[in-house]
């Protein structure tokens, strides 16, 4: 086991060099230089050329990526040239709302479709059942930013329940805490499109269990159903949840971002999302590393307790 | 993570009789077939996009309308029997306007799914066919290009290159992050049909490595691939959509869905809801209808492995 987690581990840490690797490329082959962005289009090449000189941006690609690889060891995460601060600071000013707004949404989004996904397979082919199939399988097809106007057009401007949008351009963790109506639009978005992708599985996965020999054992014995389904059932049918959440962290970040932007609500996505007008280089490189490097950790998470829980795995 | 020699610990034994491959191969795509069409849900969806292909591609040519002249006089009306989904900012007729960001979003979805499929495809079963540094190699850039959230560098890459978005353009770039799912699938599918007896008696025979990946263990990882590339369409149908959504799609004169919804979004507080809901009913099931052809397709599948 330790074997196998450590085997894992050096993976893992490959694979992150790797990414920085590209994804440092990758944008400096967009943007070799953000000279242009400061100064201006109309900055002429030798100021252009000064400024690279005094940045460091003439250096070759090796070496500056050295030097960015060595800020990052160093909990530096470059400079936003556009809005002149640093990047660092800027993620601390807005990572609190988004893991508010992830955190939440998952947790719910949990909380709701383990009970879901066993009532649906307790009650197969129900009507019930078939509806919520219905219901899922439309939400797991709708694009993030059309559920959250179909919410705004619902419940923002036909009911007038929450507002629609956040339009105080306050960015404080305490504002939104007192202000929780604003949060609860995009949350709702957030936690439906995650239910209609945990519930699938979660109902499979319980169906499974469901078909068990000690499932079976646990009836014969005389427990009652309530019991079988609580010690039983949804411990089983539970595990492959963790499995679940943890592969789908890069599809989090993702409708994270999208609810961000339909909704104006200030976190990383929506500042990712500003970044890309402006092509604030350091901003995106940043946010970019920051998702791969939770995307890398959640696959190994979902790797390790697959292991844990299935022994069969590990010799894979 | 897996090795190549452990997977061959852990393949399922080969069935017994050998005689005959292709009598069983060509009977399994039969039942497949009378599996696929029992799939209600999944023939519904299979109508579905054959019904939105011929009202997107076939459409414009019975019902005519102008997407190209800007119709000052005629902004926003509500559906008329002039406009049966009404008109837009710029005077042009809502429907015809689908049809048009329909034929975009459709191709777009088809030519991803064919690009990321044959990239794929070839790539797994290079890396399934070599094994050893090859493979490790090929499959270390699969997790490294996995790692990286797709939506980011989708929305990077399309942002840097805003000198007018094309169809191809766009498929090209999906496709670039789209292969690496199908790469990964392939590989494993040949790492189990390369211990069956049907390719060692090929190797035997002499078939070159070309040959043995092109005649035998591609048509045979076919069933997955099939599956595979059904979610692939539907997948970059929706990823179009929100790059259009965010201002990153195709422009004037040009349109896809995604591009039409962000324009309609702007006058969600005026009221005209013909601008969003038709559009956006459209897309939602087209990729609802690749979703349930894709998981009847698996189901079918799953059948003709379980019985072949």
């Amino acid at each position: 086991m330790t074997a196998y987690i450590i085997r894992r581990l050096g993976i893992s840490v490959i694979v992150v060099i790797l990414v920085s690797i590209v994804t440092f490329e990758m944008l400096h082959i967009i943007a070799p230089s953000p000279a242009v962005i400061v100064l201006g289009f109309k900055a002429n090449k030798v100021s252009v050329a000064a400024w690279n000189k005094l940045h460091g941006f003439d250096r070759p690609v090796v070496e500056q990526y050295w030097s960015y690889l060595w800020g990052l060891l160093h909990g530096n995460l470059g400079w936003s040239y556009k809005q002149d601060q640093s990047v660092g600071s800027l993620i601390g000013e807005y990572w609190g709302r988004s893991a508010l707004l992830s955190g939440v949404s998952l947790a719910l989004a949990v909380a709701i479709a383990i009970p879901l996904g066993i009532f649906q397979a307790v009650k197969r082919n129900s009507l019930a059942d078939n509806a919520l199939t219905g219901v899922a399988f439309t939400a797991y097809a709708m694009p993030v930013f059309f559920l959250g106007i179909i919410l705004i057009q619902v419940f923002a401007l036909n009911l007038n329940w929450f507002p629609a949008v956040d339009n105080s351009a306050n960015t404080s963790m305490g504002y939104i805490l007192t202000h929780p109506n604003e949060l609860v639009l995009p949350i709702a978005t957030l936690t439906l499109i995650t239910v209609a992708n945990f519930s699938r599985y979660m109902r499979s996965s319980a169906l499974d269990t469901l078909a068990q020999d000690y499932i079976k054992v646990a009836r014969a014995k005389g427990l009652p159903e309530r019991l079988v389904l609580l010690r039983h059932l949804l411990r089983n049918a539970s595990l492959p949840m963790v499995t679940l959440i943890g592969l789908f962290i890069p599809v989090l970040l993702a409708g994270n971002l999208i609810v961000e932007t339909v909704f104006n609500f200030p976190g990383l996505g929506l500042m990712f999302y500003n970044a890309l007008s402006l092509f604030d280089y350091n901003v995106l490189l940043a946010y970019t590393l920051i998702g791969a490097l939770l995307t890398v950790v959640g696959n190994l998470i979902a790797d390790i307790s697959i292991a844990v829980a299935d022994p069969r795995v590990r010799f894979a | 993570m897996s090795s190549p020699m452990d997977t061959v610990l852990l393949a399922p034994p080969t069935a017994g009789a050998e005689g005959g491959e292709v009598q069983q191969i060509q009977s399994g795509w039969r039942l497949a077939l009378r599996e696929f069409v029992q799939h209600k849900l999944a023939v519904g969806g299979l109508c579905f996009i054959v019904l939105m292909v011929l009202f997107c591609f076939v459409g414009p040519y019975i019902y005519h309308s102008d997407q190209y002249v800007v119709n000052d006089l005629n902004t926003f009306s509500p559906p008329s029997s002039g406009n049966p989904l009404g008109t837009d900012a710029q005077g042009f007729d809502q429907l015809g306007r689908i049809m048009l960001g329909g034929q975009a979003s459709l191709e777009i979805g088809f030519l991803t799914a064919a690009i990321a499929i044959t990239i794929g495809t070839l790539v797994g079963a290079i890396a399934g066919l070599a094994g050893g540094i090859v493979d490790a190699v090929l499959m270390r850039i699969v997790d490294t290009f996995l790692s990286i959230p797709i939506l980011f560098a989708l929305l990077i890459v399309a942002d840097a290159s805003q000198t007018g978005m094309t169809v191809v353009k766009l498929s090209l770039l999906i496709a670039a992050f789209s292969w690496l799912f199908p790469a990964r699938l392939v590989r494993g599918e040949v790492l189990a049909l390369r211990v069956r007896d049907f390719v060692a008696a090929a190797r035997v025979m002499g078939a070159s490595r070309r040959r043995l990946v092109l005649r035998h263990l591609i048509p045979n990882s076919l069933g997955t691939v099939l599956v595979n590339v059904t979610f692939q369409v539907g997948d970059a149908i929706g990823f179009v959509a929100v790059l259009g959504f965010l201002g990153l799609g195709l422009s004037y004169p040009h349109t896809d869905w995604g591009d039409m919804l962000s324009s309609g979004v702007s006058y969600l507080q005026a009221g005209y809801w013909w601008l969003i809901y038709p559009v956006g009913g459209c897309l939602v099931a087209t990729i609802m209808a690749f979703n349930l052809v894709g998981d009847g397709l698996r189901d079918a599948m799953d059948t003709r492995l379980r019985r072949r």
